[in-house]
């Protein structure tokens, strides 16, 4: 069966939704996947909105921008606003309800919601809430490999943060166990 | 295999300049390429190839003092975007005039003016008819991965040295700021100032050893008659890299009805556009051109004969559009030829290319 991918992560600048895709990314290579990872860049600074578009597939990838997507992970109002709609009939959308004040609405894509930012205080380390929301992205998605997601870590981090590794791959497990399903809908084939 | 990493096209392009064993790097920083020189004065390469990397006080200077090292049969280069680019072509083509090897890059944005940091394509004459003044072409790479801001970067200088011209690899803001998978290429060692004899002739001014005459660098020449020459001569060359350097893609082009002609980031679009429009049971294809010059005009006139119609799709108001249609114009064949595009940093989407294809190609034939 061939895999493609096609997601968006979006959110406010500063809570490592480019990092989070990088992360992603560099996981891909470790499993032999093409990749791209294709950021809105601009004067935007922390506190702005920031997404990526991140593509994980066995085949070549053609385009880096698209208009809908097989998941959307949504981390702020203004990126709910923007991106429900783009999800795919079908697809998923992952959010964070923090800050939320208008949930999703969409009856015909499957619905989590992960507690991530909470999960992230509790945890002592707010900076883990990217690899809470990853973990739980993985969960309801397994693309990937979670050995090979602690190799795109190892890659994607400088060496001198690879202490830090432990306390991620912590994040990514307690945002497996954490992450709560809204609605699924049937697939059609 | 090289090694394999994730990296940004900007990057990219900064680590195969120093992989193929480039001499020197002068630049200015501008949004959305300053990560090449980031890149580069991050990696020191002075420490490990010997590869010069200079900040300049304004693009004026740095093209300048990449035509004083070109003199010198160096392999040099300067990158930049939009704006910076305009301010280069006095150079370029004072570069072209005297017939020296280079690589400009334009990881291009939104204009015209200051415009926007977004991507573009809206500099595609400017790269192929000739930015600055005179007679003059540059042999232009089309990049649509980041693989590829790894390959072109050597094929460019090849391409240079091979023609004593300069060359442009034209990428935009997306290519540049994307990260891919990317292979990277082998170390190369830089050449001695006798390989580059041996390699191009004793033309670069090498230091005059009392067997031969100096080597005059200029693209001065008061009497015209002789000017004329040069450019009798500059032509002919022109004409041989049409004749032998014409590169492009065809992506399912053999059973197709329609082809989508991109280049860059707007032939990634187109490719997705392709799979979408074939699942709708229409028969598309993509004609990716990877050089703008020489444009890969045979190809076209060739797959003009089988097919419908053409639909040009740029991140510009419409330029390689014109190359298009005088392509199949040139084949004696009579097509339409349609354009869609966005503008001032915008990109397609893939919805809107097949919508575009329906509207301006497929509602008139059905």
């Amino acid at each position: 069966m061939i895999m493609t991918e096609e997601m968006i992560i979006a959110g406010f600048g500063g809570q490592g939704v480019l990092s989070m895709g990088k992360i992603l990314a560099y996981s891909g290579i470790m499993e032999d996947k093409e990749v791209t990872w294709f950021p809105s860049y601009g004067p935007e600074m922390r506190g702005g909105t920031a997404n990526v578009t991140v593509i994980v597939s066995d085949n070549r990838i053609s385009s880096p921008v698209l208009h809908e997507f097989d998941t959307a992970i949504i981390l702020n109002q203004q990126s709910m606003d923007k991106f429900e709609k783009a999800v795919k009939p079908g697809g998923t959308l992952l959010y964070d309800p923090n800050g939320i004040v208008k949930p999703p609405v969409r009856k015909d894509i499957n619905i989590y919601r992960i507690e991530g930012t909470k999960a992230a205080i509790e945890m002592g380390n707010p900076k883990v809430f990217n690899m809470v929301v990853l973990g739980s992205f993985l969960k309801v998605k397994p693309i990937l490999k979670l050995d090979n997601v602690e190799k795109g870590l190892e890659k994607s981090l400088p060496e001198r943060y690879h202490k830090l590794i432990p306390l991620n791959l912590e994040a990514i497990q307690k945002g497996q166990e954490i992450v709560e399903t809204v609605q699924t809908v049937e697939v059609e084939v | 295999m090289g090694e394999l990493r994730l990296m940004k096209g900007n990057e990219v392009l900064a680590e195969a300049a120093i992989r193929c064993g480039c001499d020197g790097y002068f630049g200015y920083p501008i949004t959305p390429q300053s990560e090449v020189m980031e890149t580069l004065m991050e990696r020191q390469p002075w420490n490990e190839t010997g590869m010069v990397v200079l900040q300049a006080e304004s693009e004026v200077a740095a093209i300048n003092m990449v035509y004083g090292a070109a003199g010198s049969g160096k392999k040099v280069m300067t990158s930049s975007s939009s704006p910076g680019i305009s301010l280069m072509s006095e150079g370029i083509s004072y570069i072209a005039g005297a017939e020296l090897p280079c690589l400009v890059v334009n990881v291009q944005r939104g204009g015209p003016g200051l415009g926007t940091i977004q991507p573009s394509q809206a500099d595609y004459s400017q790269a192929v008819k000739g930015g600055g003044h005179g007679d003059y072409k540059m042999i232009v790479l089309a990049p649509s991965s980041v693989q590829e801001m790894n390959d072109f970067v050597d094929l460019a200088f090849e391409l240079a040295f091979k023609y004593r011209n300069p060359s442009m690899i034209l990428a935009d803001g997306a290519i540049g700021q994307m990260m891919e998978k990317v292979e990277l290429s082998d170390y190369k060692e830089r050449w001695s100032d006798e390989e580059v004899i041996e390699k191009s002739g004793s033309w670069a001014t090498t230091g005059k050893p009392s067997s031969r005459e100096r080597n005059v660098v200029t693209s001065l020449e008061l009497d015209s008659l002789k000017m004329e020459e040069n450019n009798n001569r500059f032509q002919e060359k022109y004409r041989r890299m049409e004749a032998e350097e014409q590169r492009y893609e065809a992506i399912q082009c053999d059973d197709a009805e329609y082809i989508f002609v991109a280049f860059g980031t707007s032939a990634r679009v187109c490719q997705k556009a392709v799979e979408i429009a074939r699942e709708k049971g229409v028969k598309v294809g993509l004609l990716r051109p990877i050089t703008l010059f020489p444009f890969p005009k045979t190809i076209i006139g060739e797959l003009a004969k089988d097919v419908k119609g053409f639909l040009s799709v740029e991140m510009s108001a419409g330029q390689m559009v014109e190359d298009v249609k005088q392509a199949v114009f040139d084949a004696g064949i009579i097509r339409p030829v349609a354009f869609f595009g966005r503008m001032g940093g915008i990109i397609p989407t893939p919805g809107e290319v097949v919508e575009a294809l329906e509207q301006k190609l497929l509602k008139e034939k059905r």
